[in-house]
């Protein structure tokens, strides 16, 4: 299983029951592919839509009915259609239980950087600082470090996507929980050392004294 | 009093320098003709308020490209590389606003409201420059009001009153743009006479609205 599969299937294992969650483009949005079909999750669709459902087959696709990047999608039994205005004010509300998006950098203080990099690439936040700031339950899901560079850091360098407000980050090498002492390493990758971990994270990280390991049951 | 013009004539009524808000997310619901008609008229010096620039030959990208636009308020550019170009060479002053934001910035204008309080860019450049406010123990920043000169949406389907449908995931912006312009003109999918839309299923109303085009489909 490469990285990015890893992450996803692990970030998924965090969702409950009856969860509303929203999963952001790119990596974020492998993680649908890993939730147990017995499990009830509503996945928001912050362009307007509650139950995304699945990628529709080749030559079935509806392009009245786009996800948040703009790609034809579905939506599943139970969902509703709705503005732009309705969608956020599910997302600021707190009525979105967990979201999972990607990140440039992250530090000690769970302050999230993902929008902008001054006078090289600025995409915009688009519904990212309203996500991150709504939701209960905020999950990086990112490859722990950018061509070798490490991107959960002890001070944020990018402008910030949000103050505070990061709950937990999994990467292919680690699960790793933001607490008011700090980063705490809960659990390992499935080919992860403590090490390893330590010496690609510029953060502090403090390791669980009940340090697991995931990923490696299969 | 009839609304239907033609998208010429509609094309005409945005002038140069003018405001112009445009619904769509990546160009989802956003009115194809009414800008290629834009593109041909080629008016200058413009303000977009839209939720992106959508894509260099779809959406309001195409208008990006032709550099009609003075300033772009925007929630993400990330799609269109132009726009990115003419923000770093400062043809074109994007202001870059988190889209929920957006979206309450435009209610406002449109629903008589003179700002609010949201807790999103708390601590983040979007703060900068504006009043942030601790109510009941937690700090929320003070965003104003956006309105427009011309709004330009689409619907699927729209009586000759205005009343509009959005199918699936084409609301978006549409709706609620339709109520913060002086000038609100809406490109069609299909035209139906008043009455064919059970008032139950009326999205937007056609009190908004002051020109209807399209319907061809």
């Amino acid at each position: 299983m490469d990285a990015r599969q890893v992450i996803a299937k692990r970030v998924a294992q965090l969702l409950k029951d009856g969860d509303v969650v929203n999963l952001g483009i790119g990596l974020p949005t492998l993680v649908a592919n890993y939730v147990p079909e017995d499990m009830d999750v509503t996945f928001q669709s912050e362009n307007g839509f509650l139950g995304l459902g699945a990628a529709p087959a080749e030559g079935e696709e509806d392009w009245e009915l786009v996800n948040a990047g703009g790609m034809p999608s579905s939506i599943v039994p139970g969902g509703m259609f709705f503005d732009s205005l309705t969608s956020f004010g599910i997302i600021r509300g707190g009525h979105v239980d967990a979201t999972v998006l990607g990140a440039m950098e992250v530090d000690e203080k769970g302050n999230l950087a993902n929008w902008k990099i001054p006078g090289k690439m600025v995409p915009g936040m688009g519904g990212a600082m309203d996500l991150v700031v709504g939701a209960k339950t905020v999950v990086v899901a990112m490859v722990h470090t950018q061509k070798g560079n490490p991107k959960i850091l002890k001070k944020c360098k990018l402008p910030l996507t949000a103050k505070e407000e990061v709950d937990i980050i999994v990467t292919e090498m680690a699960l790793i929980r933001v607490t008011k002492d700090g980063l705490v390493l809960e659990e390992l990758g499935p080919e992860a050392t403590v090490e390893d971990v330590v010496a690609a994270t510029e953060a502090e990280l403090i390791i669980s004294p009940d340090l697991k390991r995931f990923g490696v049951e299969d | 009093m009839s609304k239907i013009i033609s998208i010429k004539e509609a094309a005409d009524k945005v002038t140069e320098g003018m405001s112009i808000m445009v619904g769509g997310f990546l160009a989802n619901g956003t009115p194809e003709n009414l800008i290629d008609a834009l593109v041909e008229k080629n008016v200058k010096n413009l303000t977009l308020i839209c939720n992106d620039t959508g894509f260099p030959d779809k959406g309001v990208g195409k208008m990006v490209v032709n550099k009609q636009f003075k300033k772009i308020i925007a929630t993400h550019i990330g799609t269109n590389r132009e726009t990115g170009n003419q923000m770093n060479s400062g043809e074109t002053e994007v202001e870059l606003v988190p889209q929920g934001t957006l979206a309450e910035r435009i209610r406002c204008g449109g629903n008589g409201l003179g700002g609010f309080y949201t807790p999103t860019g708390v601590g983040t450049e979007v703060a900068e420059g504006k009043e942030v406010r601790e109510l009941n123990g937690k700090e929320y920043v003070f965003e104003t009001p956006i309105k427009a000169d011309v709004a330009l949406l689409r619907a699927s389907v729209v009586d000759k009153k205005g009343n509009m449908i959005f199918n699936k995931t084409m609301k978006n912006f549409n709706p609620v743009m339709a109520t913060a312009a002086d000038l609100v003109i809406v490109e069609a999918d299909k035209i139906v006479e008043i009455g064919e839309i059970d008032p139950e299923h009326v999205m937007c109303s056609g009190i908004f609205v002051d020109y209807i085009v399209g319907g061809d489909e």
